[in-house]
């Protein structure tokens, strides 16, 4: 059995009056790709920040692979890697100049050469590794730094927004770094995002939080079954009898009219079409379409916070939160 | 130790590097002390037909000056730069490394000294080239002596610009630190006209407070044979303020945060 990469324990962060985060527990199990979905200001990046070593907790204990982060800095941070929501090279350095930099600075001397090309390479930027990064664009820019994240062999590499601000062809690319990172290095990795798809497409698990709280925590399909499930349309005339008719029987939670025909929750839609047309047949009943309508993260999170996530600023305290962040800049 | 002493190597690779790819600075950082001691020295040399103690022609007592001044101006300047890394986010990479806050002070002091040290001696070579500083006055002894001065000046002053990074962070306060901070510091330096007995004691009491005064004193005893104290004493006091900067820069780096 795999054991914890990460265990937070009642963490909490203050700026002030505010309370960025407030008081969250989770685990990270090794090997898996965990996100953290939310909605800006909602405490994803504090939290990175705290367990990367960049900010000291208000209280609460974090340990990284069993080494607790805030007594024990330096051996915490040779178990991560990180890759910053803004960037974080040096624009006048050239690609591998800023990998060289990093890879003196974790003490990496052995095969250095191999290394950082190596992960120049895992990244595509092999051809373009000797010119200054002020020539590069944001998504070269992006995958320099997952190349650095990962020069010194972390055990558990930290992405904080990492497709934010880049085109679609360009986050597929980054989601596919991160996936041969995870599935081919074996790398943990946690991440941090407020788009409702790549949470869904890279995550093993996923926390939801808001307003410096995990509302609610687990994989992609469990968030979405906790909406009770899949909704399933059926064109019908005699809607009342094929309602009758179904009621009751296995996988089916709950049966209501609609326009045109029956919607029918149950847990899994594709098991529930067959038994419906069997028993409609049985019954006489002319079925003249079928669909499945799947919740998605988006319906999760909005049933769990009352507001979609895209919706910046639209609560007050959300904007509150992040003047309060801007202040202490 | 080891591991220390390898990343403040990083970090003075780094600044070397990025020194040697930015030509508007290598040509700045020449250029202005330049322009002080041809456009200043000459024309107050010219207008007050100024003699400084025992006759030293005006030019040739502040040659030691305009190099310190060199150094003052592109050490604290280089510190403070730090605030950049932090406004585009270089510096977090910096402070998530696995590496003693110390190092990383000791490699940006060790770096911006080296670049600094570099342009002063080579406005050391220029002021002696146009005879500015006779020949006959230097000594083997006396240029080491003066090289000394001008890495713990250097060093000093990166040290401050570091503390300055650490303590505010915004680059607005910039305009408000050099007018209140640098200016006086320099010119209460000595580094331009003599300051026993030309100023009041309030002043005079500044001036003594002030780092430079003791080091640019000493450089000029090492160089023309002229100085308020003892170069041993210059020597004492700027290496103490030397350590009690670097000390202080280390000790805020400890407790430094990331930007938010």
């Amino acid at each position: 059995m795999k054991g914890n990469a990460i265990e937070v324990s009642k963490l909490f962060k203050r700026f002030g009056n505010v309370k960025a985060v407030d008081g969250i527990s989770f685990n990270v199990k090794e090997g898996e790709i965990f996100g953290f979905l939310g909605p800006n200001g909602a405490g994803k990046t504090t939290t990175i920040s705290m367990i990367t070593t960049i900010l000291t907790p208000t209280s609460g204990t974090i340990k990284v692979y069993g080494t607790d982060v805030t007594h024990e800095k330096d051996a915490a941070r040779r178990l991560i890697g990180i890759v910053f929501q803004d960037p974080s090279l040096d624009d006048e350095l050239t690609g591998w100049e800023n990998l060289d930099f990093h890879a003196r600075l974790y003490g990496v001397k052995e095969n250095k050469r191999e290394i950082i090309e190596n992960v120049l390479k895992l990244v595509g930027l092999e051809d373009s590794a000797k010119r200054q990064v002020k020539t590069y664009s944001g998504g070269m820019k992006r995958r320099l730094e997952i190349a650095r994240g990962f020069i010194h062999k972390p055990k558990i590499l930290f992405l904080d927004e990492p497709t934010l601000g880049l085109d679609p062809q360009t986050r597929r690319k980054i989601w596919d770094y991160v996936t041969r990172l995870n599935k081919e290095e074996g790398l943990t990795i946690m991440l941090t995002t407020h788009y409702l798809d790549e949470a869904d497409m890279l995550c093993d698990r996923i926390a939801i939080i808001d307003h410096g709280k995990i509302i609610k925590t687990g994989t992609s399909d469990e968030l979405k079954r906790s909406l009770g499930g899949d909704v399933v349309r059926v064109g019908v005339e005699k809607k009342k009898e094929l309602i009758r008719a179904v009621k009751g029987k296995p996988f089916i939670k709950k049966v209501k009219e609609s326009d045109d025909g029956v919607e029918i929750t149950a847990s899994d839609g594709s098991k529930v079409i067959p038994i419906i047309t069997k028993i409609a047949d049985s019954k006489g009943i002319t079925i003249t379409y079928a669909t499945i309508k799947r919740p998605s993260l988006e319906d999760v999170f909005i049933r769990l916070t009352g507001r979609n996530i895209r919706e910046e600023g639209a609560d007050s305290t959300t904007a509150w939160r992040r003047m309060g962040m801007r202040a202490r800049r | 130790m080891t591991n220390t002493l390898e990343a403040a190597y990083a970090i003075w690779l780094r600044e070397i590097k990025r020194f040697l790819k930015s030509k508007s600075r290598m040509v700045g950082s020449g250029g202005q002390p330049l322009i002080w001691l041809s456009i200043i020295g000459v024309g107050l040399g010219s207008a007050f037909a100024l003699k400084v103690g025992t006759g030293i022609p005006f030019l040739t007592y502040m040659a030691p000056g305009v190099v310190g001044m060199t150094l003052l101006f592109s050490s604290i300047f280089a510190g403070v730069n730090v605030i950049w890394d932090r406004q585009f986010g270089f510096l977090k990479e910096i402070l998530v490394a696995p590496v003693s806050r110390l190092s990383i002070v000791l490699g940006k002091v060790a770096g911006s000294s080296t670049i600094s040290v570099l342009t002063a001696l080579l406005i050391l070579v220029v002021v002696i080239a146009i005879g500015v500083l006779p020949l006959s006055d230097l000594s083997v002894l006396g240029v080491l002596a003066a090289l000394l001065f001008m890495v713990l000046i250097s060093s000093t002053f990166v040290a401050m610009g570091l503390i300055i990074a650490a303590l505010i962070n915004n680059i607005e306060s910039f305009q408000v630190l050099i007018n209140f901070l640098v200016m006086p510091m320099f010119l209460l330096s000595g580094a331009l006209f003599p300051i026993s007995g030309a100023l009041p004691v309030w002043l005079d009491a500044l001036s003594h407070i002030d780092p430079l005064f003791y080091a640019i004193d000493g450089m000029r005893g090492s160089l023309i044979h002229f100085s308020t104290y003892p170069v041993l004493l210059d020597a004492g006091v700027a290496l103490a303020f030397a350590a009690i900067f670097i000390g202080a820069a280390f000790v805020l780096f400890k407790r430094i945060q990331g930007t938010r």
